[in-house]
């Protein structure tokens, strides 16, 4: 990644807490727009946390707390008076188990994001929205013939990317993927990874994993994390082949972690 | 332990437990076959459209107080259930909070008042200043008594509703309230509704509570505002007296209870079947 490119989201001086833990220390990054984001580190180090703070999902966990600035688009997603709601209908987040919802078809799952919100399209615009979705989440194809079958019905790859066409059906602006490869088998996280590539042409994508692997071939920019800190952060070729830091080195030569 | 005393442990706990489920299973079956024995024989058409016939006359039937009992029942759900329901989306979301456990602790004391306390309870509160018998006493003594099952039901199903659905429903900036109601309300819906079912189930049978507020009547209800007959006040007047034609109306009466307790209950288990998150 040698172009400039646009900062999405700028985070500054982020501290996160659960309870009196300290999750994050003021962690200071710039993630580009319509790129692709991996944060790797060892279980534990405040990735999730990290991401969760992203969307404002980590207040939602009673006595969790958040300080510091994210500029989404320059605007910081935590300055009074920011509807935490309207902020996550923007930043779309992909879970690390697939959690479609049980009671609802394929289609109503895709459909949730809109019906729940109240937007009501027409009955062509929201086959088409859904349609759509599927198709960017590569899973059209598969459940064409059975949109009415249960969310759960499906085998757990299909149903992380029928979670991912319901993120995708509210048009968010960045979406945020919690390891979401990390409870399916290799093929299925062959496609995810094939999918991350062909959504990072609309979407700015921010992923956790615990794979280096996966980082390296998903990502343009890598931010290793650590104890809750972030110790290095740059494009993703640099970060693997010649690092800064010493633990960054060590982390990805697998001396530690 | 060897392999054979294992065995020997193995069967020996499997003959006890089939034993032990049989020993629950021997008073059901001997209430509903003595029940179908003494009942089957008095009911008829007769039963099902005609008011009881005064004392003397042969015939007539309970007509009224079929009537009455699914009219006081459907008085308690219309009240109790949305109660109920609101008070466990409260204590499942907000009960780690002293208010909170107060209120789980007021539910588990009301679920233990005995059913003829409700009814002094809904006389005084409602049936004086009403100045008469009425269902809608009935209603709300009932009600009172569903209050406790279907709050403690509804809180135990929503804590069963994994929060990953709940995150789910938030990431994708739906509001808290419509999370609530369409995503963990509609995945608890099942076990909610069974609970619901049980709490009928046991309201439709009370007796004492009925004595003090629907009292009772031998004729067709004149509103909701009126006396009212039921099911089980119909049996208990019928049972007590010394004539054998109300005791066949009697046995009949609480066939007829039985029957529509099942039949509500199992055809609601029929309807939601599948539609659960339970039912995967």
């Amino acid at each position: 990644m040698t172009e400039t490119t646009p900062n999405k989201l700028e985070v500054a001086g982020l501290r996160a807490w659960f309870g009196t833990t300290r999750a994050l220390h003021d962690i200071d990054l710039v993630l580009p727009e319509r790129r692709v984001t991996a944060i790797i580190g060892p279980s534990g180090c405040g990735k999730s946390t990290f991401i969760r703070c992203l969307n404002r999902m980590h207040e939602t966990v009673p006595a969790a707390r958040v300080e510091g600035r994210v500029m989404l688009d320059g605007a910081d997603i935590y300055a009074p008076g920011v509807d935490p709601v309207s902020i996550r209908g923007r930043v779309g987040m992909v879970f690390q188990r697939p959690n479609p919802f049980p009671t609802m078809s394929i289609f109503e799952n895709v459909a949730a994001g809109l019906r729940l919100n109240g937007i009501r399209p027409s009955r062509d615009d929201l086959a088409g929205i859904v349609e759509q979705s599927l198709r960017q989440a590569a899973l059209w194809d598969e459940v064409k013939d059975g949109l009415h079958a249960s969310g759960v019905s499906i085998s757990g790859g299909q149903q992380q990317r029928l979670c991912i066409a319901r993120t995708l059906a509210v048009a968010p602006e960045v979406v945020l993927m919690d390891e979401p490869c990390s409870a399916l088998d290799p093929i299925a996280t062959t496609k995810i990874e094939a999918l991350i590539h062909e959504l990072r042409e609309k979407y700015t994508i921010v992923i956790v994993t615990h794979s280096m692997q996966q980082a390296a071939r998903v990502s343009d920019v890598t931010a290793f994390m650590y104890l809750g800190r972030l110790v290095e952060f740059g494009p993703t070729q640099k970060l693997f082949t010649t690092p800064e830091r010493k633990e960054t080195e060590d982390y990805i030569t697998g001396r530690f972690g | 332990m060897t392999l054979r005393s294992r065995r020997i442990v193995d069967r020996l706990a499997s003959v006890m437990a089939g034993v032990c489920t049989v020993v629950l299973l021997v008073p059901l079956a001997l209430i509903l076959g003595y029940l179908l024995a003494r009942g089957a024989s008095a009911l008829n058409l007769e039963f099902f459209t005609h008011l009881p016939a005064p004392v003397g006359e042969s015939g007539g039937g309970m007509a009224n107080a079929i009537v009455g009992s699914l009219t006081l029942v459907a008085l308690a759900v219309v009240i109790g259930l949305p109660i109920g329901v609101l008070t466990g989306v409260y204590l499942a979301e907000h009960g780690r909070t002293p208010l909170g456990s107060t209120v789980r602790f007021c539910a588990d004391v009301l679920n233990g008042v005995p059913s003829i306390v409700i009814g002094i309870y809904a006389y005084t509160l409602v049936v004086l200043p009403m100045k008469g018998f009425s269902a809608y006493a009935g209603g709300i003594a009932l009600a009172v008594i569903t209050l406790p099952v279907v709050a403690r039901t509804t809180e135990e199903m929503i804590r069963l509703v994994p929060t990953s659905l709940r995150e789910a429903s938030l990431a994708l900036g739906v509001p808290m309230w419509r999370t609530t109601v369409s995503v963990v309300l509609r995945t608890a819906r099942g076990g909610i509704l069974t609970g619901t079912m049980l709490a009928i189930a046991r309201v439709a049978g009370e007796t004492a509570p009925l004595i003090f507020t629907a009292f009772g009547n031998q004729y067709w209800q004149s509103g909701l505002r009126g006396p009212i007959a039921s099911l089980p006040v119909q049996i208990y007047t019928y049972a007590i007296s010394p004539f054998d034609d109300w005791h066949r109306q009697a046995w009949a009466g609480a066939l007829v209870l039985m029957t529509l307790i099942a039949t509500t209950s199992l055809s609601v288990r029929f309807l939601t079947r599948g539609k659960t998150a339970h039912g995967r």
